[in-house]
């Protein structure tokens, strides 16, 4: 060791936090249920958009066209397959497929219960749904009476995929016919769909007889390769009356996120969470600090007496604000992981944690413990190092 | 006479103050004036509320001066900015009546508190806190927190972490109030023996009769009036007049 080196300081904050055991306990308990809040507010959100729009993303072509009165898979407007036809005329246009969607009656072949279930009616020929049990099963669907059911529904809608998997042959009745399931495919259900049914346009107009052939929901477009998407769109929507619209894949999916986040209460609700969540940390941290310096008070008046600068003691504060926010963090972050797996089993519901949310989440704790310090060094200023005599 | 062209440790003229403001203002010491040489060991005694504390905490430059003028080791406290102030703070050791230790700091860590504000290399640091809280009988106590330690022991600890930043003066209230009479003593005569070896400045405050004969000097104060020590007699002397009437 260097002899001349310098006296390492003292970690007094540290040294604060660590004798008071319960205040320390208490306040990461506080912290760590602040931060289980905001994940699952947050979580709740993220499982909503993703859910919301795993449909969009699992359509095989670059440009989606919709009713100009569509706005969200649970506010749907139809329009003629004759305008899908007409766009497959524009120059880079590989080729089109229409897509009815519907909410049908389903039967529960266990209990009998009846519970919509979101049907959608594809061209089995056509490859326009990029998931592997569709891919892998479409083919199929050109026999009448038979559909594809979603492994990832809720229970309701009977144990399918269960009794599917093990070799059962499923049969139910929609619409007084009785249908056979013929593979599984793997969509989540989001907060405006329970469950999917995949089908071929042939008996999904079986199914749901109160919908008119060649008039369809969404048309998804395939463009060739190399083709410019914002040449194809630009030169669409000028061919094109008004009464269709059409839009990139993403935008589609990004519209369904609008949709939820303003034009729902749904969005709204989990921010709002989030942001109470805060305020609860918030709260519990300046109690603990405030509690703390008040506490302590007498021992800075002390310090200052010796000679030690106002900063010193802000410094003690603050380092002891993001050292709580440290500790609960590991904790919240812990829980919360356990809870998004439960909520996942309990409601099929997509719960990640991604390293943003993480990151984001931390940022607000240690603004949040910092906030709290700010308002509770004003305490400091009371210890006055001539009241100490 | 070497003294002589030495600076004194503490220089009053004229001091003046008061407590409250507009209507309420009481003036709580009256023209003071004192001096007080390097290395002497002064006790200030007197009556509860004469003015003791609040002229030891203007000498601590842990007040500001309204009237007069107060020199510290060579810095005029009138009129001294915050600064000034905090930087005079840390020539002077403090002891207190309570002994104000940091609770959640070992006995060691508290002495340490002291060098956390001085240049100190980490091996200096350890020598002298080591050797201080030895010097005070509490080598074997060193990573005790306070609520483990006795009374006297806490006052012990208190005098080594005054002590080993080696300041020029040291200012004690009343240290030995709360200690029991052998404690109490011994706990002074440490104080005593380690200042002489430093050549520190002590003002002492106490009302302890027993630790009085420790003084090179004693100022006696009453009402805000420091008294001479041949006025003491007098004053005891009006006393019993008036008793006796």
């Amino acid at each position: 060791m260097n002899k001349l080196a310098k006296k390492k300081p003292l970690f007094l904050s540290w040294l604060q936090l660590r004798k008071g055991r319960a205040r320390l306990i208490v306040a990461i308990a506080g912290i760590s249920f602040a931060d289980v809040l905001m994940f699952l507010q947050m979580g709740f959100r993220g499982a909503l958009f993703s859910s919301a729009v795993e449909f969009h993303n699992s359509l095989n072509g670059e440009i989606i066209m919709m009713s100009g009165r569509s706005r969200s898979l649970i506010s749907l407007d139809r329009f003629t397959e004759r305008r899908l036809y007409e766009a497959a005329g524009v120059a880079g246009v590989a080729s089109v497929s229409p897509i009815y969607l519907n909410p049908i009656q389903w039967r529960n072949p266990d209990n009998k219960e009846i519970w919509d279930i979101y049907a959608i009616g594809i061209n089995p020929e056509h490859d326009v749904m990029n998931l592997p049990g569709v891919v892998a099963n479409r083919q199929q669907l050109r026999e009448p009476d038979t559909a594809l059911f979603n492994s990832g529904s809720r229970q309701e809608f009977g144990a399918i995929a269960q009794q599917f998997e093990s070799g059962k042959a499923i049969a139910t009745e929609i619409n007084e016919r009785q249908v056979r399931v013929r593979g599984l495919f793997n969509l989540s259900p989001t907060f405006g769909i329970n469950a999917y049914l995949v089908t071929s346009d042939v008996n999904f107009l079986r199914m749901a007889n109160f919908r008119r052939k060649g008039l369809i929901d969404i048309g998804v477009i395939k463009l060739q390769p190399g083709a410019d998407v914002d040449k194809v769109l630009t030169e669409m929507r000028a061919r094109l009356p008004s009464d269709v619209k059409v839009m990139t894949r993403d935008d589609y999916a990004k519209a369904e996120v609008a949709f939820w986040s303003a034009s729902t209460p749904v969005g709204y609700t989990f921010d709002l969470g989030v942001v109470i969540a805060f305020i609860v940390g918030a709260v519990i941290v300046y109690q603990i600090l405030y509690s703390d310096v008040t506490d302590h008070l007498p021992e800075y008046a002390t310090l200052k007496a010796m000679g030690f600068r106002d900063r010193y003691l802000l410094v003690v504060v603050f380092q002891e604000s993001l050292i709580l926010a440290a500790l609960g963090f590991i904790p919240g972050t812990l829980i919360a992981l356990g809870i998004y797996r439960i909520t996942n089993i309990a409601t099929m519901l997509p719960m990640a944690m991604d390293l943003g949310r993480v990151i984001f989440v931390f940022t607000l704790t240690a603004i949040m413990s910092s906030i709290s310090a700010a308002i509770a060094v004003r305490k400091l200023q009371t210890a006055d190092p001539a009241d100490i005599f | 006479m070497m003294l002589n062209s030495a600076a004194p440790a503490i220089s009053i003229a004229q001091l003046n103050h008061y407590f409250g403001r507009g209507a309420l203002r009481k003036q709580v010491l009256y023209d003071i004036n004192l001096q007080i040489d390097r290395g002497e060991i002064i006790i200030m005694t007197g009556p509860s509320g004469s003015g003791k504390t609040t002229l030891l905490t203007l000498m601590g430059s842990l007040r500001s001066l309204h009237e007069g003028s107060l020199n510290i080791l060579g810095t005029e406290l009138f009129d001294a900015s915050k600064e000034q102030m905090l930087l005079t703070r840390r020539n002077i050791g403090y002891i207190f009546q309570a002994h104000n230790l940091l609770g959640f700091l070992t006995a060691y860590q508290n002495v340490e508190m002291a060098l956390e504000i001085q240049d100190v290399t980490a091996v200096e640091a350890d020598e002298r806190i080591r050797e201080m809280l030895a010097a005070v009988g509490l080598e074997h106590r060193m990573d005790y927190y306070p609520s483990d330690l006795s009374g006297g022991q806490k006052q012990r600890v208190a005098i080594a972490r005054a002590l080993v930043s080696q300041p020029k003066i040291i200012l004690a209230d009343e240290p030995t109030a709360a200690l029991d009479k052998k404690s109490g003593r011994d706990v002074v005569e440490i104080m005593e023996k380690l200042a002489r070896e430093q050549g520190c400045t002590i003002l002492l405050v106490t009302h302890d009769n027993r630790i009085l004969d420790l003084a090179d000097r004693i100022i006696y104060m009453e009402d805000g009036y420091l008294v001479n020590r041949s006025d003491v007699a007098a004053i005891v002397q009006r006393r019993f007049s008036v008793l006796r009437k």
